[in-house]
């Protein structure tokens, strides 16, 4: 299984960058992510390493790649005419499926993680104290887990999409905008339940805020591979 | 007993408002070239995906090189090669990382695969152009790099989906040839979708006709055409060919049919029938014979003879 996954693996890194478009498409991708990771650090200062806003910035970063990639890998394969090929192989449903989203996963989380360390070599630039200044744990490990969480459930989502646009394009077009959805409630929700919030918020602090986020995710997450794990079978994939 | 590479029993395939493949049952000798012959819509494309297990049959079974499509697909994906209705070629990556990666698939030995696609797009005259992106190649050259890679783990069993259709005649001729080729120095069986009848004739041993997914007929080419009115054609080039003197030859129990198109007249026989009492018939009708060929009726005649007769019986 672990060869099969490598196998895809080759052929997708060696595919996104290849697409017509792909690479100047890659190219604005990351230069968001370092811009981010520039301008917000400058402007808050030493705080920026100790505050919510790096979670944000990897969140989004990681989001924003996978959601873009992974339609490429599925919904672009069954536009190009190649997936019905590939489902003719030896290669496993899952093999497929795994190694289509290891990619986007890896460069997302990637990625991320390079804004947050470019957001440290500015705060230390801009701001030199005498000692190097790096993220608090909870904020560093926090953005690692949530960035990587939250790409995982946009692959998740991004299977079920890609397999029901007609384009890639299409597809991320659905995916992207899907990801504005959660920011959207996430503003009403307080509204709706004020005195709630507001008696839970006094209950815990913040890294067990984070933890809470966190473990909801981990079981979304589990709950959306499993489903893609089973949407994504060659029974279920050729179109008649 | 014969080995078999395909066998069907009664194979059945429904979707929500048609019937794609209807109580299919034939066998497919291993080491054979087997043409599988039908109109546009006969079915199939469906067939050649519950043979991979792409698709689950409503009723009936299928073995594949001794395999179940339904419980053992892995088992028949890793011994069959396809080149299905599209060619699948990755545009956007070398012809050489084409095959690289279905060799990667495929398990090949890193040392293998080096020398097995140098080998096969030598063979196919490909080599030169392998660091190209496929996406750049003509038609006739991609369908050549899809061959290849069917080919490229040496399956026990090719199945190609009309690997020349929307070919133009050279580059269709080009595939033809090295499939022969290769078909012949692999022993590989070959599993054919086409419905070019020059093509099945040139190529396969034994062909299937089917149309609305049911199996119209099946045998050799040789055994088609003397099923559907005996194979031989005789062919007539002269003047004076009457009506009166077509009647006659209708009459005659030895012919199957007649048919004239302007100085050039075409008679299938029933069986082995003699020409010499036809001559002999158009001349005292009064015909001028200036030539008389004995053949054999064409795949194709003998494919819309069946389709007719196939139509009558519904």
């Amino acid at each position: 299984m672990l060869e099969d996954i490598l196998s895809v693996i080759w052929k997708e890194s060696k595919s996104q960058f290849r697409v017509r478009g792909s690479r100047l498409r890659f190219v604005g991708l990351i230069f968001s992510p370092f811009l981010l990771g520039t301008i917000f650090p400058i402007s808050w200062g030493p705080d920026w390493l100790h505050q919510l806003p790096p979670l944000a910035v990897a969140t989004i970063t990681s989001v924003i790649i996978v959601a873009v990639m992974v339609p490429e890998a599925i919904a672009g394969e069954r536009e190009r005419h190649t997936l019905e090929t590939l489902l003719a192989s030896r290669l496993p449903d899952r093999a497929i499926l795994v190694g289509k989203l290891l990619v986007p996963l890896a460069v997302g989380c990637g990625l991320a993680i390079l804004a947050n360390l470019c957001s440290v070599v500015v705060v230390n630039i801009a701001y030199w104290q005498g000692e190097f200044l790096f993220f608090s744990a909870p904020i560093a490990l926090g953005s690692l887990a949530l960035s990587f969480l939250m790409a995982l459930l946009t692959a998740g989502a991004g299977v079920f999409v890609s397999l029901k646009a007609a384009t890639a394009q299409e597809a991320a077009q659905i995916l992207t905008f899907g990801i504005l959805i959660p920011p959207m409630l996430l503003q009403i929700v307080p509204l709706l339940f004020r005195d709630q919030m507001t008696h839970f918020l006094d209950t815990v602090n913040g890294p067990q805020l984070l933890l809470i986020v966190l473990a909801v995710l981990v079981v979304l997450d589990v709950l959306v591979l499993l489903a893609a794990v089973t949407r994504f079978r060659r029974a279920r994939l050729i179109a008649v | 007993m014969r080995d078999l590479a395909i066998q069907l029993d009664n194979l059945t395939r429904d979707f929500e408002t048609v019937r794609a493949v209807d109580g299919l049952s034939l066998e497919v000798p291993a080491g054979t070239i087997f043409g599988f012959l039908g109109p546009n819509g006969a079915g199939k494309t469906t067939t050649i995906r519950l043979l991979l297990g792409l698709l689950e049959p409503s009723d009936g079974q299928a073995r594949v090189l001794g395999y179940d499509p339904c419980t053992q697909s892995q088992e028949i994906r890793t011994r069959t090669g396809a080149l299905l209705e599209h060619s699948g070629v990755y545009e956007h990556l070398s012809a050489r990382d084409n095959l690289e990666f279905y060799a990667r698939a495929y398990r090949l030995p890193t040392a293998e695969r080096e020398a097995r696609i140098r080998d096969l797009l030598e063979q196919m005259g490909l080599w030169e152009r392998c660091t190209d992106q496929a996406g750049t190649w003509s038609k006739g050259m991609q369908q050549k790099l899809a061959l290849a890679r069917a080919l490229l783990h040496r399956p026990s069993l090719v199945l190609l989906d009309e690997p020349t259709a929307g070919l133009d005649v050279p580059s269709a001729a080009a595939v033809r040839e090295d499939l022969a080729e290769l078909a012949e120095r692999e022993g590989t069986t070959v599993f054919l979708t086409t419905h070019n009848m020059a093509e099945a004739e040139r190529l396969c041993s034994r062909v299937a006709v089917i149309r609305h997914g049911r199996l119209v007929a099946i045998g050799s080419p040789d055994e088609l055409r003397a099923r559907s009115g005996g194979g031989a054609r005789v062919e007539v080039s002269g003047r004076g060919f009457t009506e009166q003197a077509l009647a006659l030859l209708r009459a005659r129990p030895e012919v199957a049919g007649v048919a004239l198109q302007n100085s050039h007249l075409e008679i299938d026989l029933r069986h082995d029938a003699a020409t010499a009492p036809l001559v002999s018939l158009l001349v005292g009708a009064g015909a001028e014979v200036e030539e008389v060929r004995r053949g054999k009726a064409s795949l194709e005649d003998v494919f819309m003879t069946l389709m007719q007769e196939e139509e009558q019986d519904a």
